[in-house]
């Protein structure tokens, strides 16, 4: 099994939703992307999306932008992302998905970037602007070396491609929660409840949520339907008051520590 | 030579697809849908050249500019009157066009975005023809070089907002209204300004623009009975180029010229040259020529006119590019705005700035031919919005 099916895997015995955090690489600056990785995974988190920034955000809110901005400014390039994770792979298993927009990917070459992730310890990848449509490329290049396509889908997807493409996802699916940017609006439980059973029905493809997530209330409302739950502007907001002060690991400890018991709680 | 682009997928060659989040994937197929059945409906299809005719006011003219042409000495010059279509320039056809596919669709709202205003006026404007609510999406820094458009699509009903992210201009306005699309795609229909986007944009607006070449191509068999030794325009994202090149595209022994900007020179950083000094990327949902750096970020884009500060074009003119059906050259800031004047004192035509770039490039290539060969050029727009920014480089104050 790999690194993302053995974690879903023990989770569901242990009837457990994932707890998933997301944060950009880079911002503050990548030393501190490697304290926050280690923090995250030691507090609780089941698997960490990993964002690479790119210039122009599409499918972000405020927050992210203003993230991939900072990241940006601090020099960050996905060849700077993938020896972050070299780095972090040392001492740390959790499971990383590369989270970003393709044109960074595309200009860094598609085959170069599968055995360079692969080589780093990447486990999945998510492209948000890469559609099954387009992805034949980069899905075989994945599969090559052992690296998940993560499936997004969404409120919009109709039933018929919603099945198609939970058949074919690797991974878990992102299942989005509304119609939206990122971190912009809060999440209603109930009105996707519906859709992620339906989802169950289709594939035994693990369903992680996320998009509107930020209260430990939150997180135990989904996790109890959903196999993982996905937090990210609530924790990149964290991570832009703190910066780069001393307060801002047992801040974000403290943070997943409340999602984690949010989620320990909800079943 | 055969030319069927795009293909079932939305491609041509390399370029195009649609490369947007999953959540815009089923809005896309949808309008997908509905444009290949309303391309083949002839209801439709009179109903768009119903609006041409009597409130756009096509055809546009073709003009033979003979002083322009006496003085360069060489091949004569043939206008085509985009400036002279209702509000001002050829992106009202691709509106019209787009507002009764919207209708058809049965979407109460519209959004677009826009650079120097032209399309958010085209847009606002066929909003209020048909009573739809409309918003659109600008960039604080063309607000502000284009404050004459701004409160022209107010006083057309429009809500116009404010884009501060990013570079804060065109890239930027689309990204937001690409956001705003995203968490409104239910009942809203986005009306894109050009040839780009994720298909079937870049073919819908081809289709709605190539009024421009069609009639040309029959005005100039009235005037001189032939086809024109070259067919010229500028390019932004490329829709006024794209509608002049596509009638001629299977007539190879017409020379297609895209004119890009740029702006302070290609070798300067400083341009909105995505073909001449680009490389293929993916943006805005569709794969194309961008200026972006080593690492994949997109750069800043910049020229003096505001419709052509963008830093990406059209999937279709890069295929053309690749292919080598169609050329692309560019010209400077400096140039185009000395072309502006030229063209005013000699023809009496104020251009947009973004038309000048394309006369800029007819006083280079004019000279070098015969008296006899002829260059039709989409004059795309007229210039009076762009008066102030001309004082502006010219020292002048009002």
């Amino acid at each position: 099994m790999t690194r993302i099916e053995t974690v879903f895997h023990d989770l569901r015995q242990r009837n457990q939703a994932a707890l998933i955090p997301f944060l950009t690489a880079g911002d503050p600056d990548l030393a501190t992307t490697a304290e926050l990785i280690r923090t995250l995974a030691d507090a609780g988190a089941d698997l960490i999306e990993l964002g690479f920034p790119f210039s122009d955000p599409m499918a972000d809110g405020p927050t992210i932008q203003a993230s991939s901005e900072r990241a940006l400014q601090a020099g960050t390039t996905l060849d700077k992302v993938l020896q972050l994770v070299t780095e972090v792979r040392r001492d740390c298993q959790v499971p990383l998905v590369l989270m970003g927009y393709y044109n960074p990917l595309y200009r860094y070459g598609v085959e170069k970037f599968a055995a360079d992730a692969a080589a780093a310890g990447v486990d999945g990848l998510l492209l948000v602007d890469l559609p099954p449509e387009e992805a034949q490329e980069v899905t075989v290049c994945l599969k090559q070396v052992g690296i998940a396509m993560i499936t997004l889908l969404a409120p919009t997807t109709p039933p018929e491609r919603m099945r198609r493409l939970g058949m074919e996802a690797e991974g878990y699916i992102y299942y989005v929660s509304m119609t939206g940017v990122t971190g912009t609006q809060q999440v209603e439980p109930e009105a996707i409840r519906e859709a992620v059973e339906q989802l169950r029905g289709m594939t035994d493809i693990p369903v992680g949520v996320g998009f509107g997530i930020t209260t430990p209330e939150d997180a135990a409302a989904v996790g109890r339907f959903a196999d993982g739950v996905v937090v990210g502007s609530a924790l990149v907001r964290i991570i832009e008051k703190y910066g780069t002060s001393n307060e801002l690991l047992p801040q974000v400890r403290q943070f997943i520590e409340s999602l984690k018991g949010g989620l320990a709680a909800s079943r | 030579m055969t030319y069927e682009f795009p293909d079932e997928r939305g491609h041509f060659g390399d370029y195009g697809g649609r490369y947007v989040a999953e959540t815009l994937m089923p809005a896309l197929l949808e309008l997908e849908q509905a444009y290949t059945e309303a391309r083949q409906d002839p209801a439709f299809q009179q109903e768009f050249a119903y609006y041409l005719k009597n409130y756009v006011g096509r055809p546009s003219p073709l003009y033979h500019a003979k002083r322009l042409s006496e003085e360069l000495g060489g091949a004569q010059i043939y206008l085509k009157r985009e400036d002279l279509n209702h509000t001002g320039a050829h992106k009202v056809n691709n509106t019209v066009g787009q507002i009764l596919l919207a209708r058809r669709m049965g979407k109460q709202r519209v959004i677009a975005e826009t650079g120097a205003g032209q399309h958010g006026v085209a847009t606002a404007t066929v909003a209020a023809l048909f009573g739809m609510e409309c918003d659109i999406f600008m960039g604080k820094e063309d607000i502000r070089r284009q404050a004459l458009n701004v409160f022209r699509m107010k006083l057309l009903g429009a809500r116009v907002h404010e884009v501060t992210s990013g570079t804060a201009t065109l890239k930027d306005a689309m990204n937001d209204a690409l956001r705003y699309w995203v968490t409104h795609v239910r009942d809203t229909f986005y009306i894109i300004g050009t040839v780009a986007g994720p298909h079937p944009y870049p073919l819908l607006v081809r289709d709605f623009q190539s009024v421009i070449g069609e009639e040309s191509k029959q005005q100039m068999a009235e005037a001189v009975g032939t086809l024109p030794d070259v067919a010229l325009a500028c390019i932004g994202g490329g829709s006024n180029a794209m509608g002049l090149f596509y009638p001629f595209v299977k007539d190879v022994g017409v020379r297609l010229i895209g004119v890009e900007a740029a702006g302070f020179g290609v070798d300067t950083g400083k341009h909105a040259a995505s073909i001449s000094a680009g490389a293929p990327g993916v943006l805005h949902g569709n794969k194309t020529y961008l200026l972006q750096d080593d690492a994949g970020q997109i750069e800043h884009a910049h020229s003096v006119s505001a419709g052509l500060d963008y830093p990406g074009v059209g999937p279709e003119h890069a295929h053309l590019n690749d292919i080598g059906r169609a050329e692309y050259v560019s010209v400077t800031d400096e140039e185009a705005l000395e072309a502006f004047q030229r063209l005013t004192r000699v023809e009496g035509i104020i251009p947009a700035l973004e038309s000048a770039h394309a006369i800029a490039e007819v006083f280079k290539l004019a000279p070098t031919m015969s008296r006899e060969q002829t260059i039709l050029v989409c004059l795309s727009g007229r210039g009076d919005k762009d008066i102030h920014t001309v004082a502006d480089a010219m020292g002048v104050e009002f």
